[in-house]
């Protein structure tokens, strides 16, 4: 990146005074938001509180009625679909594991790399050892290397969530959005799981929403709590959830 | 009575004379004289059926069935004299003749012959009926008939060389409060006037143009409110299965068709068992058809339908070939061709409005159209089973677990979407042909004004059935009906690269799961 | 390690698969042409003209099967590219009768004659050449894909949103066709040719020779499809079939994957109708009638769909049965036939015979304890279909 660039913020996600409504439901209101470049942030909130929302506006899924989304400081993402975003770096684990069911965990994995993604290149795809390397990395690192020509379908529910990270590993990009990680996991797999954020997190940005407190307190990162589609508190986990605020309306006492 | 020697038989012996001159005065006198065989007389003579012996100066006229009866007397003759020819015509005597005609049955006792006679002479402008035309002017009660003699007297003034200028003016302004194109069609074709008269009828002209512009408009919007209101009826039901429920039911054309084969049937029976109740029919037939197509509907949702949640394209492809079973079905059971339905006599007929025909049959299916609409906005907003409808619809899972059977909303709701089709299917028996086909030529246009209007949202679906009608009807005259069929396809298709959830389309998370 | 995507795409079934059409190719014309007529082997000539329409249906089914069974793209309306194609070759044919017409005008077709018209219509030019009418065969319905598919899949109409329009689009041409003045002979569409190429239509070496290149075009048509769906592109159309906005995120540009195949697949339908019209002599508006294009993805739908095989396969079996029941005394019943078949497939057997018989034949493979086989039969992508596509 140029030094002389127009960086309006150092910040790799940037969102300031988001609004979206939905005839007439304000979903999101005056959202403003940083991510620093390398940071990892959990997104805490009650239901309806517009974390999803957030990921769709990320993503391109959803536009924005006003406010400013801006990747790398520099790309206003309102503008550009969702394809064209997720060329530029932003990957997204859904809410709802969401894995190709019809094909095999290595197959899952090969669409999800991200090489030439044109009609042309997948039609004469001849595919490398590189290529194969790299699948077999990833395989390793969600532990499903035993699994690989099983199809996705057949999987467990922790074992989708967890191929579904690992299609994010394979498309590499430089800011990962993870919805609900451990929904349904095992305390056990719920720990691998934060272990694998942290080491994914070690070059790369992350954005992850999740309800588990346990998870979201052993990720030991930056909180942001979610209410009616704005930030209600920002800070360490601990102090979030001594906020009397968050209390009220999402912890309880 | 036979002593008739008077003026008419002299008038009659002048046809003897064989001049042309003698003819005319001959048809101007017999149709003046108010004889019941006046008219006779010069309808022979306009058909080459009048004969004339010139030694005897006896007239006889050959009826079409071969007969022949003296023309002053009308008593049977056996044979025509041997030396009898037919009174001859040129071209001028037949206008005269023709012009005689119109007149003597402006004195005619049926008001419709009066009227139409009045028309005509509107049209022909015929100046040697003018004392004709005053005299039933001055006699005539009815309203609309003494209008037209009004109107016939102002053609005839209008065109008549040597009347002043201030008449004139006054039969401008007759023609011009007609007011339609066959005003136009006389004003525009005046010819030679005074500058004071030529001006009146100009202005004239471009007033009934205008006049005449405006109501053609009406006339569209009319003829679209009609075929809106038919699109509306065929759609209705499918906004409810396709718009609520997300089912593509491609067989709901054969719930109208079922509808109104149910009307045809309930015909039937009252025809052969009680034809006086035949007004009643559709009132029978509504309930009913109701009934049938809501049972087969709900039949279809419990065997076929409730199996295929979820695979909106297999729910297509099978209800598709449901309908080609429903199709052959009734074909098999009511032959291929089409079947009489008859209109109940508050139904017949048509009445002016301005310068435009409104026919009761549509005027009622828009108004019937318009209660179904009501009556089911009513039901979904202020019933128990709307409002499981609406939860249903809402959040399926939700709604199952507060307790409200789904199964039994999703039949019930089917039923109702396919009842509707089934009253739609009386509406139309009422304006198309009753067939197997039928239903198949409201299915497309159904799903069009479905997902032009935005799915999930009855209100829409009103819009978008009117929208359409207008629209069509509008671009037919300039582009031709099939022509016109094409490009509201057309603009659809490109509507919905536009807006791909139509017109009322609903926003928000929920929409894209 | 992967091997040529050609080789790749020809696994025993398909082979078996080319090999039974290119069998049937050959022998049929030439039992046909060689062995004295009354011979119980012969082939008769109505039934070469026959079977040839069957291979041209199974043409159109593969093209709708690559769309639908891979992609999840169920289009209504794909008569109306096979009649498209059905058309350019229609007027080729046209143009070849020259002056042995009823009017017998060198130029102009009899239909146009008796219009009135005095010229031939500017679109009509060039159809006199074999080679510029071929390449219409290709570029008007692959044209026409490309716009609709443009608009449709840039906008994201999806599912029976984009089924419906499919068929308003092929009503729409259905009307245009049935207007005399739109130039393509109104009602009675084009008809009474004689020559192709300069030989007779009519005669059994043409015959034999038009039922060869079908069967030589369904074993393209195959191929490309296996080549397509066996590639990284056939996996990327099932991500898009399976969970299409997912695929999004992963960065692919889904609009441009469905456009390729659904105009591919338009230029497949418009071949299979240029090469059913000389063999049945006729094409008319009739073609565009949304059922036919209905009819078309129940063939698909029998035989099995994401399966390839089994679409060509459905086409000829559902073809044949038409054919039987509608010749004989149970001729009134067909429809009831027809209807109840779109039924009990969707209901009873939704992958189809191909695709419930590969079920059926990795269960018994796998129970007998042969890891190979269910890896096999992946390779063909064809899998459940997700059910909430």
């Amino acid at each position: 990146m140029n030094v002389m660039d127009t960086r309006a913020t150092s910040a790799m996600l940037y969102l300031d005074g988001v609004h979206v409504s939905f005839d007439g439901f304000h979903a999101i209101n005056n959202l403003s938001l940083a991510l620093e470049p390398g940071e990892m942030r959990a997104i805490i909130g009650p239901n309806g509180a517009g974390k999803t929302t957030m990921m769709d506006i990320i993503t391109g899924k959803t536009k924005p009625d006003e406010g400013t989304v801006l990747f790398d400081g520099t790309v206003d993402l309102t503008r550009l679909d969702e394809t064209r975003i997720a060329e530029l770096g932003i990957g997204r684990k859904f809410q709802k594991p969401t894995v190709f069911e019809s094909q095999t965990v290595q197959d899952n994995l090969l669409l999800a790399l991200n090489v030439d993604h044109s009609v042309r290149g997948t039609l004469f795809w001849r595919g490398s050892k590189a290529e194969s390397e790299r699948i077999d990395k990833v395989l390793e690192t969600i532990r499903l290397t035993d699994a690989r020509n099983r199809l996705a379908g057949s999987l467990s529910h922790g074992q989708k969530q967890w191929l579904e990270i690992g299609m994010l590993l394979a498309q590499d990009p430089k800011v990962l959005l993870v919805d609900e990680p451990v929904a349904g996991m095992t305390d056990v797999e719920t720990h691998l799981t934060a272990e694998l954020l942290k080491e994914i997190n070690k070059n790369h940005t992350i954005m992850v929403v999740e309800h588990d407190m346990t998870f979201v307190r052993e990720l030991g990162v930056k909180v942001t709590c979610l209410h009616e589609g704005t930030v209600l508190a920002e800070g360490s986990i601990d102090q979030v959830s001594s906020n009397e605020r968050v209390v009220e309306v999402y912890l309880g006492r | 009575m036979p002593a008739l020697a008077g003026p008419f038989e002299d008038s009659v012996a002048k046809f003897a004379n064989d001049e042309f001159s003698d003819t005319e005065a001959a048809i101007g006198e017999v149709a003046a004289s108010g004889n019941a065989l006046a008219s006779p007389i010069i309808s022979a003579l306009q058909d080459g059926r009048l004969s004339a012996d010139p030694d005897s100066k006896k007239v006889f006229i050959t009826q079409t069935d071969g007969k022949i009866v003296d023309a002053t007397t009308g008593a049977a003759v056996d044979k025509l004299p041997d030396n009898a020819a037919a009174v001859r015509l040129n071209n001028r005597l037949r206008r005269t003749v023709e012009a005689a005609l119109g007149g003597l049955t402006l004195l005619s006792p049926d008001p419709a012959k009066r009227l139409a006679a009045a028309q005509s002479v509107f049209k022909s402008h015929e100046e040697n009926l003018l004392p004709t035309v005053e005299s039933a002017l001055a006699k005539e009660s009815v309203k609309p008939i003494k209008q037209a003699f009004a109107e016939a007297r102002a053609a005839i003034i209008l065109f008549k060389p040597d009347a002043s200028d201030s008449d004139k003016l006054d039969a401008v302004a007759v023609v011009k409060a007609r007011g339609d194109q066959e005003a136009l069609a006389l004003l525009t074709g005046l010819g030679d006037q005074p500058p004071l008269v030529a001006k009146a009828a100009a202005s004239a002209v471009s007033a009934i143009q205008s006049n005449l512009a405006m109501w053609s408009m009406v006339q569209n919007a009319w003829y679209g409110l009609s075929l809106g209101s038919v699109l509306l009826l065929a759609a209705i039901g499918l906004a409810i299965t396709f718009g609520v429920m997300g089912v593509i039911n491609m067989a709901h054309g054969e719930m109208v068709m079922i509808g109104a084969y149910t009307t045809f049937v309930v015909q039937e029976v009252i025809r052969t068992r009680y034809p006086a109740l035949f007004d009643y029919s559709l009132l029978i037939a509504v309930p009913l058809a109701f009934l049938v197509a809501g049972f087969i509907g709900v039949l279809i949702e419990r065997t076929i339908i409730r199996f295929l949640y979820g695979r909106p394209l297999e729910t297509l492809l099978a209800t598709w070939g449901l309908s080609l079973v429903l199709q052959q079905a009734v074909r098999t059971a009511f032959g291929p061709t089409n079947r009489e339905v008859g209109n109940p006599s508050w139904m017949s007929g048509a009445f002016e409005l301005g310068q435009i025909t409104i026919t009761y049959n549509r005027l009622w299916i828009l108004c019937f159209t318009l209660a179904v609409f009501a009556i089911l906005l009513a039901m979904l907003r202020y019933t128990a089973l709307g409002l499981e409808m609406r939860a249903v619809t809402q959040n399926r899972r939700m709604a199952a677990s507060m307790g409200i059977a789904t199964s039994r909303v999703d039949a019930l709701t089917f039923g109702l979407g396919s009842g509707i089709a089934g009253i739609a299917g009386v509406a139309l028996s009422q304006i198309d042909n009753v067939s197997p086909n039928l239903g198949q030529s409201y299915i497309i246009d159904s799903f069009m004004v479905v997902v032009f209007g935005g799915v999930g949202n009855l209100w829409g679906t009103l819009v978008g059935a009117f929208t359409l009608g207008i629209a069509n009807k509008f671009l037919e005259p300039v582009a031709g009906a099939v022509l016109g069929k094409i490009a509201i396809l057309v603009l659809i298709i490109l509507f919905i690269q536009k807006r791909p959830r139509g017109l009322f389309a609903l926003k928000g998370r929920a929409v894209e799961a | 390690m992967t091997p040529h995507i050609l080789t790749r795409s020809l696994d025993r079934a398909a082979t078996a698969f080319i090999l039974i059409v290119a069998a049937v190719g050959v022998l049929i014309p030439l039992s046909n042409l060689l062995l004295p007529q009354g011979s119980m082997f012969q082939v008769p000539t109505y039934l070469v003209a026959l079977w040839g329409k069957y291979v041209c249906y199974a043409i159109l089914a593969l093209s709708i099967d690559l769309i639908w069974g891979y992609c999840g793209i169920l289009s209504l309306g794909h008569g109306a590219f096979f009649a498209l194609g059905g058309y350019a070759m229609g007027m080729y044919l046209m143009r070849q009768i020259g002056s042995r017409g009823v009017y017998g005008n060198p130029i102009l077709p009899d239909f146009m004659v008796f219009l009135n018209w005095d010229k031939l219509p500017w679109y009509w030019y060039g159809f006199d050449k074999f080679a510029f009418a071929a390449l219409m065969v290709l570029l008007v319905p692959g044209l026409l894909a490309f716009c609709f598919g443009w608009l449709a899949f840039r906008s994201r109409v999806t599912g029976v949103y984009l089924s419906i329009i499919t068929q308003a689009m092929t009503y729409a041409l259905l009307l245009a066709f049935f207007r005399n003045d739109f130039g393509f002979g109104g009602n009675n569409g084009l008809t009474d040719f004689k020559d192709i190429l300069g030989f007779n239509v009519q005669a059994e070496g043409t015959r034999a020779a038009l039922f060869l290149l079908s069967c030589l075009a369904l074993i393209i048509g195959f191929l490309i499809c296996r080549t397509i769906v066996t590639s990284k592109l056939g996996k990327v159309l099932i991500a898009v079939r399976d969970a299409e906005s997912r695929t999004r995120f992963l960065g692919y540009r889904v609009e441009s994957y469905k456009l390729f195949v659904f105009t591919l697949s338009a230029c497949m339908a418009g071949v299979a109708g240029a090469l059913y019209v000389p063999q049945v002599g006729i094409i008319n508006p009739s073609e565009f009638a949304p059922a036919n294009s209905i009819e078309a993805v129940i063939w698909v739908a029998v035989g099995g769909r994401g399966t390839l095989i089994g679409a060509a396969l459905g086409a000829v079996v559902v073809n044949y049965a038409k054919t039987f029941f509608t010749s004989g005394p149970l001729a009134p019943y067909w429809l009831f036939m027809l209807g109840a078949l779109f039924i009990l497939v969707t209901l009873l057997l939704p992958k189809g015979i191909v695709g419930t018989f590969n079920s059926w034949w990795e269960t018994s493979k796998a129970t007998n304890g042969s890891p190979d086989a269910d890896s096999a039969a992946r390779e063909d992508g064809v899998g459940a279909p997700n059910p909430a596509e």
